[in-house]
């Protein structure tokens, strides 16, 4: 057991790897284009009214 | 001018809440202290140029008010912007309001100024632990952990309690630059002081680790502090100076996660070819090019988010200071990788190139988001319809550019010059200069070095002058930058 944890420990780089993979993989899967248009409009609904 | 001018009178534009009230001592605090390390900067600039200006007084040398010129620049200028700006972006975009209240605010606010203050006053009398951008003692590092601790908690506290589900991207390059400034200073500090009375101490790594230990510091001290911070900055202020929602937020992801996995590698490049392991010189150049992802993603996000849009940089300055300092981003980090290639840095470290390249990305960068964000914050947190005048933004903008090209073309000459003169061997194997001629051959470009400097404090000066008007609400009478650059008729479809 312990020499299957320093042989994953090695790899380090690897598993890094593989994350941000699933990371990218997350940001740019089709299905959540719309979301993220969404997210980006965040920031245009945050000022006080106008004539306040 | 023949023309009528408009004479405007702007009254109070909006009630100026809490949050405000809490990001304007921030913002004043930043310019005040840029002010300052302008004028040092350009004060230590001249010395190099003409050294009896150290006045032959122990507080006045290079090597005292170096530290206070860098730490002026990054924490103190750098520093308020970056806490004023996320304190602002993270209440607007959670809709919650900040944890811990304007209390919290004005324990970091002021707890943050007595920092700066005990750290420059050491700096000027001789107290400094020698550590690159790291020089204040143990009693100092002690309460700044304190500080930085509860700007941890009131920052965190605020996205927990947030009333919009998904957390802004410009907030997720805060809370980056928060925690791993935490981590890297408390690490990188830890000594044990010689008595609890008295400001020295001796640091815990020793050798080669204490290098290694120092440099990840350092160099993520650029990346989270002076890259990830003012990304946040970008992120929020670009897209709502332009009006419009960034390029691509997906890629905005992309560039967050390339960012964090990759900086906090790149730290063993300012030790090429000394003691430490030839792999860790190699994998920190390795880890510096592969940098270039996330430089390319932050450049194309923030420049293409103007696409369609290119006209609002003629007649709105302070985007302009914006878009140009996004260029002086990609163009300071495609530099940078460049110069962790082992063999470009046996050329470039310990010369004038390495300053021009930290400047490029100090004055053009870093500066000039901060102009652009505090240009766009002024008139909202002092309740003004519009700046003083968009005129004066423009002379700061074109003053400071030149200043900028002035500084980073002649440390390029100067540096590279300095570099190859260092190496030169004569026919019988001997070094071909002395030191004392490479430094005389410097001369000149220290003297342009300087006089950018100059033109870099006046648009500094410039800006306080606008922002003193715009704080007291008046509105200068000037034809409209829209007016001037109206697109022709022909144009105009």
């Amino acid at each position: 057991m312990h020499d299957l944890y320093l042989i994953a420990r090695q790899l380090w780089v690897v598993w890094l790897l593989i994350v941000f993979v699933l990371i990218a993989w997350w940001a740019f899967r089709p299905k959540n284009k719309k979301r993220f248009e969404q997210d980006s409009r965040i920031i245009f609904d945050d000022d006080p009214p106008k004539d306040r | 001018m023949a023309v009528a001018l408009p004479v405007a009178a702007p009254v109070a534009w909006t009630r100026v809440g809490p949050l405000e009230d809490m990001v304007r001592p921030f913002v004043l605090a930043s310019v005040f202290w840029g002010i300052v390390a302008f004028a040092a900067g350009t004060y230590i600039a001249w010395e190099l140029a003409f050294p009896a200006l150290n006045l032959d007084l122990p507080w006045t040398t290079f090597g005292r008010l170096r530290p206070l010129h860098t730490s002026a620049a990054i924490f103190a200028f750098g520093g308020n912007a970056l806490i004023g700006t996320s304190l602002y972006v993270v209440q607007r975009t959670t809709k919650a309001p900040l944890f811990g209240g304007r209390t919290m605010a004005s324990f970091i606010f002021w707890g943050y100024q007595i920092f700066i203050v005990m750290a420059a006053v050491g700096y000027v009398t001789g107290v400094t632990q020698g550590k690159e951008y790291a020089e204040p003692e143990w009693y100092a590092d002690l309460w700044l952990a304190v500080i930085w601790i509860a700007y941890l908690i009131a920052f965190g506290g605020t996205i927990m309690r947030r009333k919009e589900p998904h957390i802004y991207v410009a907030n997720w390059f805060y809370l980056a630059f928060i925690i791993t400034i935490a981590m890297l200073h408390i690490v990188n500090n830890l000594a044990i002081p010689v008595s609890l009375t008295g400001p020295e101490s001796y640091p815990v790594f020793a050798g080669v680790q204490s290098a290694m230990v120092q440099w990840w510091y350092g160099h993520n001290a650029v990346g989270f502090f002076l890259t990830a911070g003012f990304l946040g900055m970008m992120y929020y202020f670009i897209p709502k100076q332009a009006e419009r929602p960034v390029y691509s937020y997906r890629l905005s992801i992309i560039h967050f996660w390339s960012l964090i996995f990759i900086y906090i590698w790149a730290g063993p490049h300012h030790l090429h070819y000394t003691a430490l392991p030839d792999w860790a010189q190699v994998l920190g150049a390795t880890f510096s090019i592969m940098l270039w992802m996330p430089s390319w993603g932050g450049m194309i996000n923030g420049l293409m988010t103007l696409s369609g849009a290119w006209d609002k940089l003629r007649t709105d300055p302070v985007l302009r200071f914006m878009v140009v300092s996004v260029a002086f981003y990609g163009m300071a980090t495609f530099e940078g990788p460049l110069m962790s290639i082992r063999q470009v840095n046996a050329l470039s470290h310990y010369t004038d190139w390495t300053i021009g390249h930290v400047h490029s990305g100090a004055l053009g960068w870093v500066a000039f988001i901060t102009f652009g964000a505090i240009y766009h914050l002024f008139p909202r947190v002092y309740g003004r319809r519009d700046l003083y005048s968009s005129r004066f933004v423009e002379y700061h903008f074109w003053t400071a550019t030149l200043g900028i090209v002035l500084y980073i073309s002649s440390m390029w000459v100067s540096g590279i010059m300095q570099g190859l003169m260092w190496r030169a061997y004569d026919e019988n194997g001997f070094l071909q200069y002395a030191f004392i001629e490479t430094v005389e051959a410097m001369h000149p470009f220290y003297i342009i070095r300087a006089l950018g400097g100059v033109l870099f404090l006046l648009g500094g000066l410039i800006m306080v002058y606008n922002l003193y008007r715009t704080a007291k609400g008046e509105k200068r009478a000037e034809r409209a930058l829209a007016e001037t650059f109206a697109p022709q008729p022909a144009a105009a479809e």
